[in-house]
């Protein structure tokens, strides 16, 4: 005697949010029926296999035609289909556009196209996370790229309206968006030790000051598709950045500006002979960034440039945080006072951002 | 020109992409209704059209207006070539046809397609301009109102229940006429849907007219099914129970009465005294007669039955009112009441006087229009089975179907009489087809209705009800109306234990609901009986004499089944009973569902005793011992389970005097003994007592065996298939209907009635598993309405379509239970929104000032004693409901605007919603739909296909209730889910047609601060009303 058809339609619709987590993690309706059992299911409700395997199928099946609307959000809330209560309306969504760590750290700043896809198989079996899984994690940011790439307006608040997710959440899309359009580097191995939070913390720094709509400027002509608000670094700003080289080419500037420094700090740092010594390498690598930033090329080696030319010479040192801190503050703050240097509001654009994502970006 | 309808498509959204290169669509939508079309323009390059529309209008006759359906269809342009199909939308356009139902039916309907299933929505408005028509030949008959439900709809009061209404109309089916070869599935769909829509409108006009004859205004416990007969046509049928209903706010200008037995002893020239002295008898729980046997077997109890003679009211008693009202009923009306049936299973407290027991008839009919000279041989053989109407060939004649209808409605009315009753409640009829196999089924309730009560009130006539009957509360409904002294079987009967003074039989079963002022102990349970028998394959008549054979047999095991499995629940009386049939190629499958509960006024069930038959094997004897033991023990553990204390108990809190000793009741049942042979057929149960058990071969054994695997529900889970569950009354807010299916394949390999019974028992048994498991997050939780249906699609495939209710309750207050039968109902008053008692209230309004005792004083006394409690144990209720409901239905409690979401719409298949009150009834809502795929694959085998397709319609259910302006369907049903496939050729198709009354709900917690006064005030006639009966 074999089952041909089993199904159960409730008027509300039935999730159990533990068969949601299985089937958003990709396994099998077989793995998953198996996880339930061990998870000793049975033994609290006196079930038996069968009933386990028919429920678990009946909410994949549920789930499976709920994706489609999961793909659009705003259609679930909208639609007639499923008759679900809205706090559940957004867990649904919220765990489905939930990713894993391991997982986006990889395909951060990656291209989301094709190609890349074809890697997810690699990615798989070195995060242990299963194929399926990735391919929704993987469709999900693509598709939310592809829906707010265009649009003008908050990178944040375009996602919240389009996809209906947590603040949190949203934000987090916002980096990865963000970093996939600027194709950020981000998977060198000199990387690896920096978090997704880490990451996503540079980006909202970076959305927040270094696009055009940081600045809240109206596009010039509406009609044009060439900058998009909050997804594109400010080329502008980029250009105006290689100004900044002054700082150290102009080598009466760069001693003033370490003696500046140097005074203020001296006693105040635990490693000051170190920072003392090293400081025209560090100023000159972090102007240097900011100087190469109008290519392509050195836009996407920006973290790799931070960690290479400032976090590690620091660490190398043995510097504390605090240090760092006081330095960064110090070093910014000191351009102020260089008389013959007239980009100040430049500087404070540029600093004020990179030194909140030298400060997330330096530990170990 | 009696009509305007109006019709304004105001946009589109979701539609799908029919254009592949521009990933658009250009929709335009044409609407139709009888002949007229018309067509808005066309909305280029949208996937979310907004037409916008003038007011499109028609007119037309309202009998047009009852029978067609508007039927909206939206398409795609396409310049060159023909227009594509987007999907469809067809609305009943009944619900605006009566003046207090809706008056605009506006809102977004999902757009579907046979084929496709929804494609988007589509948002409409439509309004009906009516005009007075005062022709009396006039053929339509708006305004009267149909209700699903089974009791009187919450918010009515009956002014007179007129009885019973059928009617029938049949037309070929679209599928089977010579063009469906040529044309495409989808336009062979299309034309069914359209159809049954037509023709199910023509239906409930026509029923209506009959209603108007009847100067009813409501037609009640409307159930309307379709007979898909294949070849020989299409049947839409419809039965119900005329009524004049008044809305509650209105002040009652009549009281409420009952015309129907009093029509009935209009009929009867013979005068009988009243019920108790009725000289006839029968005392089978179940009353049966199925194919020539039981005929025979019945007319050989009951020699002295003649329709006429049998009204067992008191035909002197009719007032001046009435007889003013039936002279004024037309002739057909007067032929309707023929039939004293009543398809309501709720009535006020009072309305039902005696209950006798089930009574049902079948009968096997041959759908072939061939002339087949072999069936003179079955005529004319000794049996007097009626396998085929000679005269009704024609199928196409209503009037042959309408006589196989008439003629199980007499032998059910015959049956009653033999049961000392006039009267049928709980009425219902079905068919089973299988090829040209049609088995027509019909049962109800035997019963005595109390036409007095629903008089005016003389003092002479209370004064002789209550010397009489002197009817106890809560279980003058369970004394026997037929007389003792001459039963055709011989019946265990004894004094009622509730009162001491009538006699009641030791078992009952019925159809009905349980009557909300009978006194039960403990809980009660869903009971089921399942049962299979192989039947060779066979030709026409070969084919209905198999099954006429086999028929009674079946009865016969079911009756056995339910009786033992009754007994093995310590309980002793059956709700809400209901025995299909289902015939396929090769067996027969019997599945029955009931309601066990334990009345107080019946004896205390004995035990189930096993006897071997061959008493000199040791080890056989220490078998039978253990099993005994086995059953012994289930027993004890059942009435620790459902809570049935020792009836002293329950009879000490009644307040009635010590019981006779309980040996007598145990006296009898010892004395039974068991001599004959199974293979005499014996309904009865008269001599072959039913809880004995003999083990003499391996089906025995069987038999017992599956008594023993019956798995009780998990702790916190109950079951029953009745409206409400006794011994539960403090329902919270959370509901959750569902429907489940099941198709199951039997290996074909070596079948036996066992290894079938064992099959069927598992699948029904793993359904209700697996129920219990979903739902286990509702624990402590009752399932509701439980209402399983069987039928095989194939040769080895059974399909099992269970639809049902889960209501959570509050446990902490369902532990005190059970304390007085007051308080019981005050708790019940207090829950069930006290709709249920609407009746009580105007009967004891209406009826106390003339009643000569007790005196009012009393009344205000009680009432006043009693007017605290209900309005504390609300609050209490809802207090402790609302934070489970807003744990799980946070933002839905709330009005549907925030989030633009969709409103909820709650769907259940009870007549109330608990923690609820319905403010207004919209109209019946009556949808038939076809799907049919070609991809079955692709859209996820049978299981996803069916399941993305019943979600289809609650969606489509749902949506048509909320452009009526509701919020909820109660009194839901699935009446057919026809489910085909074809897995070769990768093709499946399904029929679904379902039912429910629209209504406009509010929460009792948002009528709080309104009304605290109000419900309590309800609630005192109550009181008043239970004093008044005792």
């Amino acid at each position: 005697m074999t089952s041909e058809l089993d199904i159960f339609v409730g008027n509300t619709t039935l999730i159990d949010e533990d068969v949601y987590r299985l089937w958003l993690d990709g396994y099998s309706v077989s793995d998953a029926v198996a996880l339930r059992v061990r998870s000793g299911i049975l033994e609290q409700t006196g079930a038996t296999a069968a009933v386990l395997q028919s429920d678990t199928m009946d909410h994949y099946r549920t789930f499976h035609m709920l994706e489609r609307l999961l793909h659009a959000p705003p259609k679930l809330l909208h639609q007639l289909i499923f008759q679900i209560p809205p706090s559940r309306q957004a867990l649904l969504i919220e765990r489905y556009y939930a990713f894993d760590e391991a997982f986006v750290r990889e395909v951060l700043g990656k291209k989301l196209s094709k190609g890349t896809k074809k890697d997810l198989d690699d990615i798989s079996t070195k995060t242990g996370i299963t194929l399926k899984s990735c391919r929704r994690q993987f469709d999900n940011f693509k598709r939310v790229f592809k829906v707010v790439e265009e649009m003008r307006g908050s990178l944040v608040d375009n996602i919240q309206q389009h996809f209906l997710l947590s603040d949190r959440l949203s934000r987090d899309y916002a980096a990865i968006v963000f970093f996939a359009n600027n194709r950020f580097e981000t998977g060198k191995k000199k990387l690896q030790y920096l978090s997704f939070g880490d990451f996503a913390f540079c980006a909202e720094l970076m959305i927040q000051n270094w696009t055009l709509g940081a600045v809240g400027e109206a596009p010039t002509d509406p009609d044009s598709q060439v900058d998009d608000m909050d997804v594109d670094l400010d080329k502008e700003f980029l250009q105006d950045l290689k100004e900044l080289k002054v700082l150290v080419a102009d080598k009466d500037l760069l001693d003033l500006h370490k003696s500046l420094v140097c005074t203020t700090l001296r006693g105040k740092l635990t490693v000051f002979s170190e920072m003392e010594a090293n400081f025209k390498n560090l100023s000159r690598g972090l102007v240097n960034v900011a100087a190469k930033l109008t290519h392509n090329k050195d836009v996407r080696d920006l973290f790799v440039d931070l960690v290479e030319k400032f976090v590690e010479p620091c660490r190398s040192d043995h510097w504390p945080l605090a240090d760092v801190r006081l330095f960064l503050n110090q070093y910014s703050a000191s351009v102020h006072s260089l008389d013959g240097f007239r980009h100040q509001a430049l500087w404070d654009r540029y600093m004020g951002t990179l030194r909140g994502c030298l400060l997330r970006l330096y530990h170990d | 020109m009696p009509g305007k309808l109006k019709v304004k498509i105001v946009a589109g959204r979701h539609l799908p992409v029919m254009d592949r290169a521009s990933d658009l669509t250009d929709a335009f939508v044409e609407v139709k209704f009888g002949n007229t079309t018309f067509k808005t323009d066309v909305y280029l390059k949208s996937l979310n059209p907004q037409w916008n529309s003038e007011w499109f209008k028609f007119e037309v006759d309202d009998e047009d207006l009852q029978d067609e359906p508007l039927q909206i269809t939206v398409l795609d342009h396409d310049t060159y070539s023909a227009n594509d199909a987007i999907g469809k939308v067809y609305i009943d356009i009944d619900p605006l046809l009566y003046s207090e139902a809706a008056t605009v039916i506006s809102g977004w309907f999902p757009i579907y397609d046979t084929i496709h299933g929804i494609r988007g929505e589509i948002n409409v408005i439509v309004k009906v301009d009516l005009f007075n028509d005062l022709n009396r030949f006039r053929q339509s008959s708006c305004g009267v109102k149909f209700f699903c439900t089974t009791s009187i709809p919450k918010c009515y009061r009956a002014v007179i229940i007129h009885g019973f209404v059928e009617e029938l109309v049949v037309n070929e089916d679209p599928e089977y006429q010579w063009i469906d070869r040529i044309r495409t599935p989808r336009a062979s769909n299309e034309a069914r849907q359209r159809l049954i829509s037509l023709m199910s409108g023509e239906l409930q006009r026509k029923i209506g007219l009959k209603v108007l004859e009847m100067r009813g205004n409501a037609v009640v416990g409307y159930l309307q099914c379709f007979d898909l007969e294949g070849e020989s046509g299409l049947v839409v049928r419809a039965i119900g129970t005329a009524c004049t209903l008044d809305k509650l706010s209105s002040p009652a200008a009549f009281l409420p009465a009952c015309n129907s037995p009093s029509k009935e002893m209009k009929e009867s020239p013979l005068v009988h005294p009243p019920s108790h002295g009725c000289r006839s008898t029968h005392n089978s729980p179940i009353h049966t007669a199925t194919g020539s046997r039981l005929t025979q077997n019945f007319s050989v109890s009951v020699p002295t039955l003649i329709y006429t003679g049998m009204g067992s009211g008191s035909a002197g008693k009719e007032g001046g009112p009435f007889k003013a009202l039936l002279r004024q009923q037309t002739q057909s009306a007067l032929e309707q009441r023929e039939f004293p049936f009543f398809t309501l299973t709720a009535f006020p407290p009072g309305f039902l006087v005696h209950v006798g027991g089930v009574v049902s008839a079948r009968s096997v009919k041959l759908l072939d229009r061939i002339h087949n000279p072999a069936f003179v041989g079955i005529m004319g053989n000794t049996r007097s089975y009626k396998l085929l109407d000679w005269n009704s060939f024609n199928s196409d004649e209503p009037e042959t179907r309408d006589a196989w209808w008439a003629e199980i409605r007499q032998e059910i009315k015959s049956h009653a009489k033999a049961l000392g009753c006039h009267a049928v409640v709980g009425y219902s009829e079905s068919t089973s087809i299988c090829e040209e196999v049609c088995i027509l089924s019909a049962s109800g309730t035997a019963a005595v209705l109390n036409p007095r009560f629903l008089q005016d009130g003389t003092l002479e006539g209370c004064l002789e009800q209550r010397l009489e009957e002197n009817l106890p509360v809560g279980c003058g409904f369970c004394h026997i109306p037929y007389d003792e002294l001459n039963m055709p079987f011989p019946a265990h009967l004894t004094y009622c234990y509730n009162c001491r003074k009538q006699k009641v039989p030791d078992v009952l079963f019925t159809t009905i609901d349980l009557p909300t002022d009978a006194t039960v102990v403990g809980k009660g349970c869903l009971i089921q009986a399942r049962l299979c028998r192989l039947k060779k394959k066979a030709q026409a008549e070969a084919n209905a004499t198999a099954i006429s054979n086999l028929l009674p047999f079946m009865e016969y095991e079911v009756h056995t089944q339910l009786m033992n499995k009754l007994k093995l629940k310590g309980m002793n009386a059956l709700f809400g009973l209901r025995i299909q049939i289902t015939v396929g190629e090769n067996m027969l499958m019997g599945l029955a569902s009931a309601t066990g509960v334990y009345l107080a006024a019946l004896p205390t069930p004995g035990g189930i005793q096993i006897a071997g038959k061959t008493p000199n094997d040791g080890s056989y004897e220490q078998h039978i011992s253990h099993m005994q033991k086995k059953i012994n023990d289930t027993i004890a553990k059942n009435k620790e389970l459902y809570e049935i204390n020792p009836p002293e108990t329950s009879e000490e809190l009644i307040g009635s005097p010590i019981p006779e000793p309980r040996q007598h009741s145990r006296l009898l049942r010892s004395q039974s003994e068991s001599s004959d042979e199974v293979t005499e057929l014996d309904l009865s149960h008269g001599k072959k007592d039913a809880f004995v058990l003999e083990i003499d071969d391996t089906d025995a054994l069987e038999d017992v065996h599956s008594l023993l695997t019956d798995v009780p529900p998990p702790p916190g889970f109950y079951s029953c298939n009745t409206e409400i569950m006794p011994g539960i009354n403090n329902w919270t807010s959370e509901i959750q209907m569902f429907t489940s299916v099941r198709v199951t394949r039997l290996s074909s390999l070596n079948l036996t009635n066992q290894a079938l019974n064992k099959n069927f028992n598992d699948l029904c048994e793993n359904l209700l598993k697996s129920l219990y498991f979903k739902l286990r997050s509702m624990i402590p939780c009752c399932l509701c309405h439980v209402n399983f249906t069987v039928s095989l699609p194939e040769d080895e495939l059974i399909q099992v379509t269970v639809t049902a209710v889960a209501i959570t309750f509050d446990k902490n207050q369902a532990l005190q239970t059970t304390k007085t039968h007051v308080e019981k109902s005050l708790q019940r008053a207090s829950t069930d929104n006290e709709e249920l008692l609407q009746f009580p209230l105007e009967l004891c309004s209406d009826s106390i000032p003339s009643h000569p005792f007790p005196p009012a004083k009393e009344h205000l006394e009680s009432a006043s004693s009693n007017s605290g409690i209900p309005a504390a144990q609300r609050a209490v209720t809802v207090e402790k409901a609302s934070p489970m409901g807003e744990g799980n239905f946070r933002n839905r409690s709330a009005p549907p605007c925030a989030n633009s979401t969709v409103g909820v719409v709650k769907m259940t298949p009870l007549s109330f919603i608990p923690g609820a009150k319905i403010t207004k009834y919209l109209g019946i809502i009556n949808m038939f739909f076809i799907r049919e795929t070609t991809s079955l694959r692709e859209e996820g085998g049978v299981s996803g296909f069916l399941h993305a397709f019943i979600a289809e319609v609650f969606a489509m259910v749902r949506a048509h209730v909320a452009a009526l302006g509701g919020n909820a369907v109660v009194s839901y049903i699935m009446k057919q889910c026809v489910f085909m496939e074809n897995p070769n050729k990768n093709q499946a198709q399904c029929l679904i047609n379902v039912s429910g009354d629209a209504v406009v709900f509010v929460r009792e917690s948002d009528l709080e601060v309104v009304s605290t006064q109000h419900p309590t005030a309800n609630c005192q006639p109550l009181c008043a009303g239970g004093e008044v009966t005792t």
